[in-house]
């Protein structure tokens, strides 16, 4: 089965803007748009550095090795194509992020103890 | 919301320096403005190959070519970074090529001209580099986040870029008599092109003014054109040659050099596609991406076909599962 390769925008784009929507008057087919994540070091975090666009994941990993490790800048390289990857929508974000807002308890500062109280 | 409270917003982001992202609201012109400076900075990463490509194979000894290989390489990259942001604000990769193709989008007027001697290459990386670098550096802080960080990694790698140039020309500078001549003879030809670069005089570039309240552009051109004299002038000095300025001079009072007035007509000219290699440059990226077409579709077919022998030990899977009979 032919799978449809569409058009889908970098990153946190997804549906709104109409993201999935192949240019006008393209005929022929791009191939996919992938993210890459790279780890710098053993112990750290996988890290978005870009995207790039290759035919498959063994594809991807190469041109990104090509592109973006070019001087150690890592140890490991994730990819995953973008159509994958789902994002809160910015327009939401008042009342994603307003719920805590309010909750300073939730920090350490939030606490009045004496200043000789040691090791806390 | 409507469209002035929302640009009202998004200016107000902007004087707070709270970078814009992506999926943000934003003006169709910043978008447009961001689109057509991206794709066109993108398009004289991989146009620039060219000239210094010419020299790969030429290099004089082993250490230089293997130098002049990772820096096209890394050209191809800053290309791909640009190509990738610019893809973030809703154009396609092959809208963009298709652009350059057709000669829609322009690129730096620069590499339209040719690289005649090994010494070019000092000049390219020295000067053109360098004047890349003063309009990169600032870029860096844009306020179009993707655009920011592409930057941000093109300028950590130019660097060497413009310190290997300077390096070819320091060496020549003290070779012999034929050497020292094709040195001072690559800066002559280098140095008026390079200030070009900077685009024209801040009187005759209409989309400054906004292009700086979007904090897209930090500074003019005429700004960042009079720092890189600055800089070259003093540097020069190193290499015991000259630019080929009879105007150029320390202003005391200015606490800036002064130089003498570019030849705008022979810029414009070369925008418009009447520069020494033009068609040259563009046929050969035209010829570059028809040669590549059969790769492209190569890829893709081996795609497709692996997802179809997928799908089918799915189905055989999924069918030797169910209850016989």
């Amino acid at each position: 089965m032919l799978q449809l390769i569409k058009k889908y925008y970098y990153g946190d784009y997804g549906e709104i803007e109409g993201g999935a929507a192949p240019a006008p008057g393209s005929n022929s087919r791009e191939w996919p748009l992938w993210e890459v994540f790279i780890r710098s070091k053993q112990g750290l975090d996988h890290k978005h550095v870009g995207s790039l666009h290759a035919a498959d994941a063994a594809m991807a990993i190469e041109n990104a090795r090509d592109v973006y490790t070019r001087r150690m800048e890592g140890v490991s390289i994730w990819v995953v194509e973008s159509k994958y990857i789902h994002a809160s929508n910015p327009d939401e974000s008042d009342a994603l992020y307003d719920p805590a807002n309010d909750k300073i308890y939730r920090h350490p500062t939030f606490y009045q103890l004496p200043d000789e109280l040691k090791y806390m | 919301m409507d469209t002035t409270k929302l640009s009202e917003q998004f200016q107000q982001k902007i004087d707070e320096d709270i970078k814009i992202e992506p999926q943000d609201w934003m003006p169709d012109e910043y978008r447009k403005t961001l689109i057509r400076q991206i794709s066109q900075h993108a398009h004289s990463e991989v146009v620039g190959m060219l000239p210094e490509g010419n020299w790969i194979t030429r290099a004089p000894s082993l250490r230089r070519k293997a130098i002049l290989l990772a820096k096209v390489q890394d050209e191809a990259g800053h290309g791909l970074y640009l190509y990738a942001a610019g893809e973030t604000l809703g154009i396609t990769r092959d809208e963009m090529y298709q652009q350059l193709h057709s000669g829609k989008a322009k690129y730096s007027s620069i590499f339209n001209y040719p690289t005649l001697t090994w010494a070019d290459m000092g000049a390219i990386g020295w000067l053109v580099d360098g004047a890349a670098i003063m309009n990169q550096v600032p870029l860096s802080r844009c306020s179009y986040g993707p655009y920011a960080r592409a930057m941000v990694r093109v300028c950590k790698e130019e660097s060497f870029h413009q310190r290997q140039g300077f390096e070819i020309l320091l060496t020549l500078s003290k070779g012999n008599a034929a050497q020292r001549k094709m040195c001072q003879d690559a800066i002559n030809r280098w140095w008026w092109p390079s200030l070009m670069m900077f685009g024209p005089s801040d009187n005759n570039s209409p989309h400054t003014a906004q292009s700086m309240q979007w904090k897209i552009k930090r500074f003019t051109n005429d700004e960042l054109r009079q720092k890189f004299v600055d800089v070259c002038a003093e540097q020069v000095k190193f290499l015991g040659m000259t630019l080929p300025d009879k105007d150029l001079k320390w202003n005391e009072a200015k606490q800036h050099y002064d130089f003498g007035a570019i030849n705008w007509d022979e810029f414009w000219n070369v925008v418009k596609g009447n520069g020494p290699c033009n068609k040259e440059r563009l046929a050969t990226r035209v010829q570059a991406w028809e040669n590549g077409a059969w790769v492209r579709e190569a890829a893709l077919a081996y795609e497709d076909k692996k997802a179809a022998r997928q799908y089918r030990y799915n189905t055989t899977q999924a069918e030797s599962k169910m209850p016989a009979g």
